[in-house]
C-alpha cells in the first residue's frame, strides 16, 4: 500500500486530492480479489503511469490554451516579454557556441584529455619551439608519456593542379597520427620507412585539398602531386574533421630530421605533442620534465641556460588572453540574460498582482494552489519558448560575427556554429529562464490569501511584494552598471591599442606573398633576378610610388628572432640580446613609410660582394650604443659580422599590444647561398594610389610573366594586417557594448514599469495630497525618491562589481586601470540618464494628477 | 471571467467520438447512480468480464466526464451505515445520456457500413 501511495504521486496534486482516497480504496479491494500478485502489480503500475501521463497532458493542453488566450489578449506585454527573452537567450546562445568551441568541447581525438603539448620555456618566453636534440632527450628520458611525437610547420607551392597555390601543411613525426589515434579516410598513414632521409617523397592530403584539387576522386591514392617543384606520391587522405596542428594545414608530409641540417640544441623549430601515460597526471608529467630539463641544463650549460619544459593540455592551446576575452563575453551575456529574467519577473509580478483578484476568486472556487502555480508557470514557459526560438534565430545572425573570436591555433576543423549541442544549451537555458522569471510571480500571486477578496484590489505601497520588485530592479541596475563600465574599460583599452603607432604607414600599401620554391630559388643570384624583374615592372605601373620585397610582414609574422653577438661575446638568448631579423630589397623603408633617422637605408650598392651592412632600429641603438653614434659600429648577426649603415624608426613587429625586440634589416643579397632559407624575402609590398581592384590584376600579370609557377597568396591591404591584429578586441568591444546598451535599456524599462505601476496605485493618495495643497515639486520628489534610491544602491553595488571584474581582466585592459576615472564617470552619467529617463514619464504623470478626478474615482 | 473559460470544454468543436472507457461508464450509469467500484463491477458483469478498466483509467475518465458535464456527483447517499463515507456517487446527466445515444448511433452506423461491404455477416 505504501508503494501504491508513492506511485500516486505521479498524478498532479489536484487529481490526487480529488480521487486519491477512492483510488486507494479501489486498490485494496482489487488486491484482495487478485489471483496472482505480480500480474496484479504490473497492471496497477501500468495503469497509474499511463493515466498520470494522460492527466498531465490534459492539464497541459488546458493550460496552453489558457495561456494562448491570455497572452493574445495583451499583445504589448507578450511582445515585450518575448523580445526581452529572445535578446537574452540569443546573446547567450551565440556566445556559448564560441565558448564551447574554444574552452569546453573536447578535441576531436579519442581520449583527448590525455593529450598535451610540450614547449621549451626560458625567462620571458613561455612557449618556445623545441630543438631536435632536446626533443630527442626528453623523449628518451621521460616516463610520464605513453608516446611523444614531433612535428614542424611547413608550407609549399602546389603546382600543376590549376593555378599555382601556396598551401600550408606540416611535417609529422611517424608516431604523431597514431598518438592522436586518427585513421585516414583513404589510403594509409605514414610508415616508419617514410621517415628515413632520402626515402620516396610521400604526402597525405586534407579532405578540403582533396575535394578542391582532385574533385574528391576515389583513385587519388598513388597519384602524384608537385609540391615546391618536387613530385610527391599521395598515400592517403585525412577525414574532413581532421585539422592539425590547426585549420590552415592542408597537407602532411613525413618529418625527416637531418642532424646535419639543424644548428643544435639552440636551434628551435620543432613542436611536440604527447599522450600522458595511464594514471599520470599533468602535474606529475610537468614535475618529471622539470627534472629532466634541469639535468639537461647542467649537461649543456651554454645552449640550455635557463631552459625548462612547459607542458600544457593540447586543449588549452588558446592563449590566456583569448580565454579571458571569452570568459568576459560569457559573463556579459549572462548579465544580459539575468537582467532579462529580472525584468520579466518584475513584469509578470505586476501582472500577477493585477490578476490577484481573479486568482483569488479561482482559489476560493476550489482550484488548488498547485494548479494555479502550474498554470502561471505554463504561461511563462510559453513566453520563454517563444523567446528562445526567436533567440536562436538571433544567435544565427550573431555567430559568424563572434566566430572571429575563435583563435586559429586550435586543432578544431569547423568554425563555431549553431549545432545540436548549442541548441540543447539554448533549450535548457530557455526552460531555466522560463522557470526563473515565472516561479516567484507565480508563487507570490497564488499564496492563499482570502483577505484579498474582502480587502479589495488596492495594494498599499511599500508592501512585501513591492519590496521584492524593487530588489529585482536594483539587481538590474547593478548588473547593467557593471556591464556598462566593463564595456567602457575595454573600449578605452581598444582605443588605446588603436592609437598606437605601428611604426609604419599602412595607408595605400598593398601586400601579397609569392612564396619562392627552394631549391629553384636557393641562390641569391636567382632571387635577385626575380626581384629585379618584378620590382622594376611594378614600379613602372602608373600610380605606384614604391615597391619592395621583405622576409615577413611585421605583425603578420611576429617571429624571426636571432641572437645578437657584440664585440665577440657570444650572445645569450635568454638575457634579452635578441633582435628580429628581416631581409629586404632596396626601397623597403620608403614603401612601408618607416622613417630613416640617420645614415642611409638599404640600396642597390649592397650586393653580396660589398661589405656586409645592416640597418637597425632606434631601440637597437638605445640598447647597445645609447650615447654614441651607431653608424659604422659592428656586430655579429644572422651568421655574419655586419656594419651599421643606418638607423630607422621602431616597428611593432610583434603586434600593437606586445613589446617587440629591436629590429635589424639586412640587404637580401648579403647572405650565403643555402643559409637562412626561411628568411628568403617573399612578401611583396607596394605603395600606390591605385585602388586594389586595378592594382592586383596588374601585379598578378607581372608575377606570372616573371615565373608562371609562382603562386600568389595573402593578397591584402597592409591596413587589413593591422585590423586583423585588433579584430578580436574590436569584436569583443562591439559585442560587450551592445550587451551593455541592451542591459541599460532593460534596466531603464524595468524602472519605468515599476514606477508607472507604483504611481498608478497611488493616484488617489496623490490626488488627496494635491487637494490638501501639496506642491507639485514635493509630489515629484516623493515619486522620484523611490526610483533614485534603488538606482543609487544598485549603482554603487554595480561599481564595486565592475571594479572586481576589471581587476580580474587587467590583462585585457592594456594599461587602462580597472578604476579608470573617465570610464566610471561616463558609466555614471549613462546610468543616471537611464534612471532619470525611466522615472520621467511616471513622475510627470504623478504631477499631472487631477485631484478632483482622482478623488472621485476613490469615492 | 477567466475561471469559466478554463473549465469550459471545447464548445466550438463537433462532439468527438467518446473514448471506449467513457462510453462504458455512461452505459453503466444508465442503470442508476453508482460509486467507482460499482461502476467497474457493472462494466465487468455487462461484458462478461471482457472489459476490465484500471482504477486510474476509471477516475481520469470520470474527471473528464464531470468536466464535460456528461455525469455529475450526487449528494444523496444510501444509508450511511451501509456505505463507506469516502465513496462518491455519480449519475448520468441528460447531456450524458444524449452523448451516449449519439455514440451508440455512430457505432451502429459504422457496423451497418461494415455489413454492407460484406465485412461482417448479416445477423442470422
Amino acid at each position: 500500500m505504501r508503494f501504491y501511495r508513492w506511485l500516486l504521486l505521479l498524478y498532479p496534486a489536484h487529481f490526487r486530492a480529488e480521487y486519491g482516497a477512492e483510488l486507494r480504496a479501489l486498490f485494496s479491494l482489487r488486491r484482495r480479489e487478485a489471483s496472482w500478485e505480480p500480474a496484479f502489480w504490473l497492471r496497477e503500475i501500468g495503469d497509474v503511469v499511463l493515466n498520470a501521463a494522460r492527466v498531465h497532458w490534459d492539464v497541459l493542453r488546458q493550460d496552453l490554451r489558457f495561456a494562448a488566450r491570455t497572452l493574445s489578449r495583451s499583445p504589448g506585454f507578450t511582445a515585450t516579454a518575448v523580445l526581452v527573452t529572445a535578446l537574452g537567450i540569443g546573446a547567450n546562445t551565440a556566445v556559448f557556441s564560441v565558448t564551447d568551441r574554444v574552452l569546453i568541447r573536447p578535441l576531436p581525438f579519442p581520449e583527448s584529455d590525455r593529450l598535451v603539448q610540450l614547449w621549451q620555456k626560458a625567462p620571458g618566453y613561455t612557449r618556445i619551439e623545441l630543438s631536435p636534440p632536446n626533443y630527442e632527450d626528453w623523449k628518451k628520458l621521460a616516463r610520464s608519456f605513453q608516446s611523444m611525437a614531433a612535428y614542424e610547420r611547413n608550407a609549399a607551392n602546389l603546382v600543376g593542379q590549376g593555378e599555382p597555390q601556396r598551401v600550408e601543411g606540416a611535417a609529422l613525426g611517424g608516431e604523431l597520427l597514431p598518438l592522436l589515434r586518427v585513421e585516414p579516410l583513404l589510403g594509409r598513414l605514414f610508415l616508419p620507412d617514410d621517415e628515413k632521409l632520402g626515402g620516396p617523397a610521400v604526402v597525405m592530403l586534407s579532405y578540403g585539398l582533396w575535394q578542391s584539387k582532385f574533385g574528391g576522386a576515389q583513385d587519388v591514392v598513388g597519384r602524384s602531386v608537385r609540391l615546391d617543384d618536387k613530385s610527391h606520391t599521395i598515400v592517403g587522405v585525412m577525414p574532413p574533421w581532421f585539422a592539425f596542428p590547426d585549420t590552415s594545414a592542408r597537407f602532411w608530409i613525413p618529418l625527416r630530421l637531418d642532424p646535419n641540417n639543424y644548428g643544435g640544441r639552440d636551434d628551435n623549430f620543432l613542436y611536440a605533442v604527447a599522450r600522458l601515460g595511464p594514471g599520470v597526471t599533468l602535474e606529475a608529467a610537468r614535475a618529471e620534465l622539470e627534472l629532466i630539463s634541469a639535468s639537461l641544463e647542467r649537461e649543456y650549460p651554454k645552449e640550455n641556460e635557463n631552459t625548462r619544459a612547459n607542458v600544457v593540455m593540447l586543449r588549452d592551446q588558446a592563449s590566456p588572453q583569448a580565454r579571458l576575452l571569452l570568459v568576459a563575453l560569457f559573463g556579459g551575456a549572462a548579465c544580459v540574460l539575468l537582467i532579462a529574467c529580472t525584468n520579466l519577473a518584475s513584469l509578470l509580478l505586476s501582472r500577477a498582482l493585477r490578476r490577484r483578484r481573479e486568482l483569488s476568486v479561482r482559489a476560493a472556487l476550489g482550484a488548488g494552489r498547485e494548479r494555479l502555480v502550474r498554470q502561471l508557470l505554463t504561461e511563462s514557459l510559453v513566453l520563454a519558448l517563444a523567446g528562445g526560438g526567436l533567440g536562436v534565430l538571433l544567435s544565427l545572425g550573431l555567430t559568424p560575427f563572434l566566430a572571429r573570436l575563435v583563435p586559429t591555433t586550435l586543432p578544431v576543423a569547423d568554425a563555431a556554429a549553431i549545432d545540436l549541442r548549442v541548441l540543447a544549451f539554448a533549450g535548457l537555458l530557455t526552460l531555466a529562464t522560463g522557470v526563473a522569471f515565472g516561479i516567484v510571480p507565480a508563487l507570490r500571486s497564488c499564496s492563499a490569501d482570502p483577505d484579498e477578496l474582502r480587502g479589495g484590489a488596492r495594494t498599499t505601497l511599500g508592501g512585501r511584494r513591492d519590496r521584492l520588485r524593487w530588489t529585482l530592479v536594483g539587481a538590474e541596475v547593478t548588473a547593467s552598471v557593471a556591464l556598462a563600465i566593463v564595456a567602457g574599460l575595454l573600449m578605452r583599452a581598444a582605443w588605446r591599442v588603436q592609437a598606437i603607432d605601428p611604426g609604419f604607414r599602412s595607408e595605400g600599401v598593398l601586400t601579397l606573398r609569392t612564396a619562392l620554391p627552394i631549391p629553384r630559388y636557393g641562390s641569391v643570384a636567382q632571387r635577385h633576378q626575380l626581384y629585379s624583374k618584378v620590382l622594376s615592372e611594378v614600379e613602372a605601373l602608373p600610380g605606384v610610388s614604391h615597391a619592395a620585397y621583405v622576409s615577413f610582414l611585421p605583425i603578420a609574422m611576429g617571429g624571426g628572432i636571432w641572437a645578437v653577438e657584440m664585440n665577440g661575446v657570444p650572445a645569450v638568448r635568454t638575457q634579452g640580446h635578441t633582435a628580429s631579423l628581416r631581409y629586404v630589397t632596396p626601397g623597403y623603408f620608403a614603401t612601408m613609410g618607416v622613417p630613416v633617422r640617420s645614415g642611409r637605408g638599404i640600396d642597390e650598392t649592397d650586393s653580396g660582394a660589398a661589405p656586409y651592412v645592416a640597418v637597425v632600429s632606434e631601440s637597437f641603438v638605445q640598447r647597445y650604443w645609447p650615447a654614441e653614434d651607431p653608424i659604422g659600429r659592428r656586430f655579429t648577426f644572422a651568421l655574419a659580422e655586419r656594419t651599421v649603415a643606418g638607423v630607422v624608426g621602431d616597428v611593432r613587429v610583434r603586434g600593437l599590444e606586445r613589446d617587440s625586440e629591436p629590429q635589424v634589416y639586412i640587404p637580401h643579397r648579403q647572405v650565403r647561398d643555402g643559409n637562412t632559407l626561411n628568411y628568403v624575402p617573399k612578401d611583396l609590398v607596394v605603395r600606390s594610389t591605385l585602388p586594389p581592384e586595378a592594382l592586383v590584376p596588374a601585379l598578378r600579370r607581372i608575377v606570372a610573366s616573371a615565373d608562371p609557377d609562382l603562386p600568389i597568396s595573402d593578397v591584402r591591404l597592409l591596413q587589413d594586417v593591422l585590423d586583423t591584429a585588433t579584430g578580436a578586441r574590436r569584436a569583443q568591444v562591439a559585442v560587450l557594448s551592445a550587451f551593455a546598451l541592451l542591459a541599460l535599456s532593460l534596466a531603464g524599462l524595468g524602472i519605468h514599469g515599476l514606477l508607472s505601476y507604483a504611481v498608478s496605485q497611488r493616484i488617489p493618495e496623490i490626488g488627496l495630497r494635491l487637494a490638501l495643497g501639496a506642491q507639485p515639486g514635493s509630489i515629484l520628489r516623493m515619486v522620484l525618491r523611490d526610483g533614485v534610491r534603488v538606482a543609487a544602491l544598485g549603482g554603487v553595488l554595480g561599481l564595486l562589481l565592475a571594479y572586481g571584474a576589471g581587476r580580474s581582466m587587467e590583462a585585457l585592459l592594456f594599461g587602462v586601470g580597472p578604476g579608470d576615472l573617465a570610464t566610471y564617470a561616463g558609466g555614471f552619467v549613462l546610468v543616471a540618464a537611464t534612471v532619470l529617463s525611466g522615472c520621467l514619464v511616471p513622475a510627470l504623470r504623478a504631477v499631472r494628477v487631477d485631484p478632483t478626478i482622482a478623488l472621485r474615482a476613490e469615492a | 471571467m477567466d475561471i469559466v473559460e478554463v473549465m469550459a470544454p471545447d464548445e466550438d468543436a463537433a462532439p468527438p467520438p467518446l473514448p471506449p472507457a467513457a462510453f462504458h461508464i455512461l452505459i453503466a450509469l444508465t442503470g442508476g447512480e453508482r460509486h467507482g467500484y460499482a461502476i467497474l463491477q457493472e462494466i465487468g458483469s455487462r461484458t462478461g468480464g471482457e472489459v476490465k478498466l484500471g482504477a486510474g483509467t476509471l477516475y481520469r475518465t470520470i474527471q473528464r466526464l464531470l468536466e464535460q458535464g456528461l455525469i455529475e456527483e450526487t449528494d444523496e447517499r444510501p444509508d450511511p451505515a451501509l456505505d463507506d463515507e469516502r465513496r462518491r456517487y455519480y449519475r448520468i446527466t441528460a447531456l450524458g445520456a444524449a452523448a451516449a445515444r449519439a455514440e451508440a448511433g455512430r457505432l451502429l452506423r459504422l457496423v451497418r457500413l461494415a455489413r454492407r461491404s460484406g465485412l461482417v455477416p448479416e445477423k442470422a
